[in-house]
């Protein structure tokens, strides 16, 4: 069950800029996560939400301000060791890759790093792996081959490996954005379930509002690398403010009704 | 049919075709698996140009062409991961460099240019001693580090971010990689010479992934189709006085041929559940 106890914030962000080829894609955003949470990033393409997740992980660094996570600094020095911890599934897992690896041997990897060079993978690692694909509804899949899998299928792959890790954080980032309207109600039932079994903190991104997991506590909405909006994650979101979020023309949206997206919403969008 | 071993050079020969085979077998299917085959173009003519120098200067070839190799794979892969362009095109830059500089150091070289045109076509039948050493030396080292470090190697063949995300040392393996695919390459230019030695780093391991799901099983096939693609490539060469690293290739492009045609992969189907 969940520990209730999670009053530490997990992800520091102090004034942190990102600007990569004259562009700021990250604009002085100050932003804490509390340990154990589901928070939503939420914005339109280029809004700065995979710059937010790659400084976490720390696949990118900040120009200016300071990234902590678990209370110590991410940089070059620390990223590796820290990542063990950090479980993330990008944008391409659903793309099928070149090698061929069964889904065992892909979830596997997430074993891989937190053992280390020039160490076998253990006997509980080997149960880490299993339980992992079971969690995401993949047993009997072990020895098929990743790339004859379809995209939802892969997209498990990828959470399974995520979660083989045994992460205190997940990173997702779009896990549903070019999958079938079956396959996301999947994925959004599986982030649920994981982060109602496990104790780990969900940093989930994405740009359809209706793809958010019915757990998540907070939200926070980006726009050209600032945050425009952050607060408790409601049942809908006034019209002005998706307007605003998105830019979109003020006929698009007619009547001032607010934008649902509660579990039944989800049912009937998904 | 075994007489032809009777003979110092062709044991050397064969001993060659089976080291050297293996050795482009398992480098191809990390160049292929990383979708980095020009990589391996590039690398085979900066060993070439590099050879031509030594020639042309007065140094071993082998050593001067693996340090050319050497130098070529530390452009290529700061800027493969720097990712400000496609690596393909950085990769393109370099091999035309290289390749100019092979046809300069080639007319530098006075006199007969018979020593040059070795690296060029190669000539399995004049391999020396020490070059059988250097060949099971890098052998050696490929065999461990598959052995050694086949979990790493799988994760990042699988794909470089997911493994470095994974904590996984992404870079270090992707760097060890290129150092032995140019190690390989390298040494290899006697036998099948420096044009032709890009095509057995890439038609074992893609005639090997039409037969098998397997990342392991597909190492041990392709390993097996470049001994077999040397070794038959030298029997032909020898039987029919026929040019031997020609020879080799041909044999390695029908193995894929008949690899694509028999391949049960267009068999095999899955069924979605």
């Amino acid at each position: 069950m969940k520990n209730k106890e999670n009053n530490y914030n997990i992800v520091e962000m102090s004034g942190v800029s990102v600007r990569h080829k004259g562009c700021t894609a990250i604009d002085n955003i100050t932003l804490n996560i509390r340990k154990g949470s589901l928070l939503a990033l939420i914005g339109p393409n280029g809004a700065g939400k995979t710059t937010l997740l790659n400084l976490i992980n720390g696949f990118s660094g900040a120009t200016s301000g300071t990234v902590k996570v678990f209370g110590r600094k991410i940089n070059k020095k620390t990223s590796g060791e820290l990542r063990k911890r950090i479980g993330y599934i990008s944008q391409e897992a659903v793309n099928a890759p070149r090698a061929p690896v069964s889904v065992y041997e892909a979830v596997s990897i997430g074993r891989i790093g937190k053992r280390g060079l020039l160490r076998k993978l253990k006997e509980e690692d080997h149960n880490a792996i299993k339980k992992a694909i079971h969690s995401v509804g993949l047993g009997g899949f072990e020895s098929r081959p990743v790339g004859s899998l379809s995209g939802g299928e892969r997209q498990k792959t990828a959470i399974a490996r995520a979660l083989s890790q045994q992460p205190d954080i997940m990173l997702m980032d779009e896990p549903t954005s070019s999958l079938d309207l079956k396959s996301v109600r999947e994925i959004i039932n599986i982030v649920d379930e994981i982060y109602r079994e496990y104790n780990i903190t969900v940093i989930y991104v994405t740009h359809i509002l209706q793809h958010i997991p019915p757990s998540c506590g907070r939200a926070v909405m980006l726009k050209n690398g600032r945050i425009i909006w952050s607060g408790k994650h409601r049942g809908s979101y006034s019209e002005k403010l998706i307007i605003e979020l998105y830019d979109l023309p003020e006929t698009t949206l007619t009547g001032g009704d607010e934008i649902p997206f509660s579990d039944k919403s989800i049912c009937k969008y998904v | 049919m075994f007489d032809i071993l009777s003979y110092g050079f062709m044991r050397r020969a064969a001993l060659a075709s089976v080291l050297g085979g293996a050795s482009c077998g398992i480098v191809g299917v990390w160049v292929i698996m990383l979708g980095i085959p020009f990589v391996g173009v590039a690398m085979a003519h900066a060993a070439f140009a590099g050879a031509l120098l030594g020639l042309l200067i007065g140094v071993d070839p082998v050593l001067s062409g693996f340090l050319f190799c050497l130098l070529s794979a530390s452009l290529i892969g700061p800027v493969a991961d720097r990712g400000d362009f496609e690596p393909n095109l950085s990769t393109g830059i370099i091999f035309s460099i290289v390749l100019g500089l092979a046809f300069l150091f080639m007319g530098l070289i006075e006199g007969p240019k018979a020593e040059a045109m070795r690296y060029i076509w190669g000539s399995i039948l004049t391999v020396r001693q020490t070059d059988i050493n250097l060949l099971a030396l890098t052998a050696a080292a490929i065999g461990s580090f598959l052995l050694i470090f086949f979990k790493e190697i799988l994760a990042v063949l699988y794909d470089r971010r997911t493994a470095r995300a994974a904590g996984v040392p992404d870079k270090a393996i992707f760097y060890l990689i290129l150092f032995l695919c140019g190690a390989t390459v390298t040494l290899n230019l006697n036998t099948v010479g420096g044009i032709l030695i890009f095509s057995l780093v890439i038609s074992p391991p893609a005639a090997a992934y039409q037969l098998t799901y397997s990342l392991k099983k597909m190492h041990l096939i392709s390993a097996a189709f470049g001994v077999i693609s040397c070794l038959l490539g030298l029997g032909f060469s020898y039987a029919f006085n026929l040019p031997s690293g020609a020879m080799i290739i041909i044999i390695s492009g029908l193995i894929f041929i008949i690899s694509l045609v028999f391949s049960p992969k267009r068999r095999k189907v899955y069924v979605r559940t």
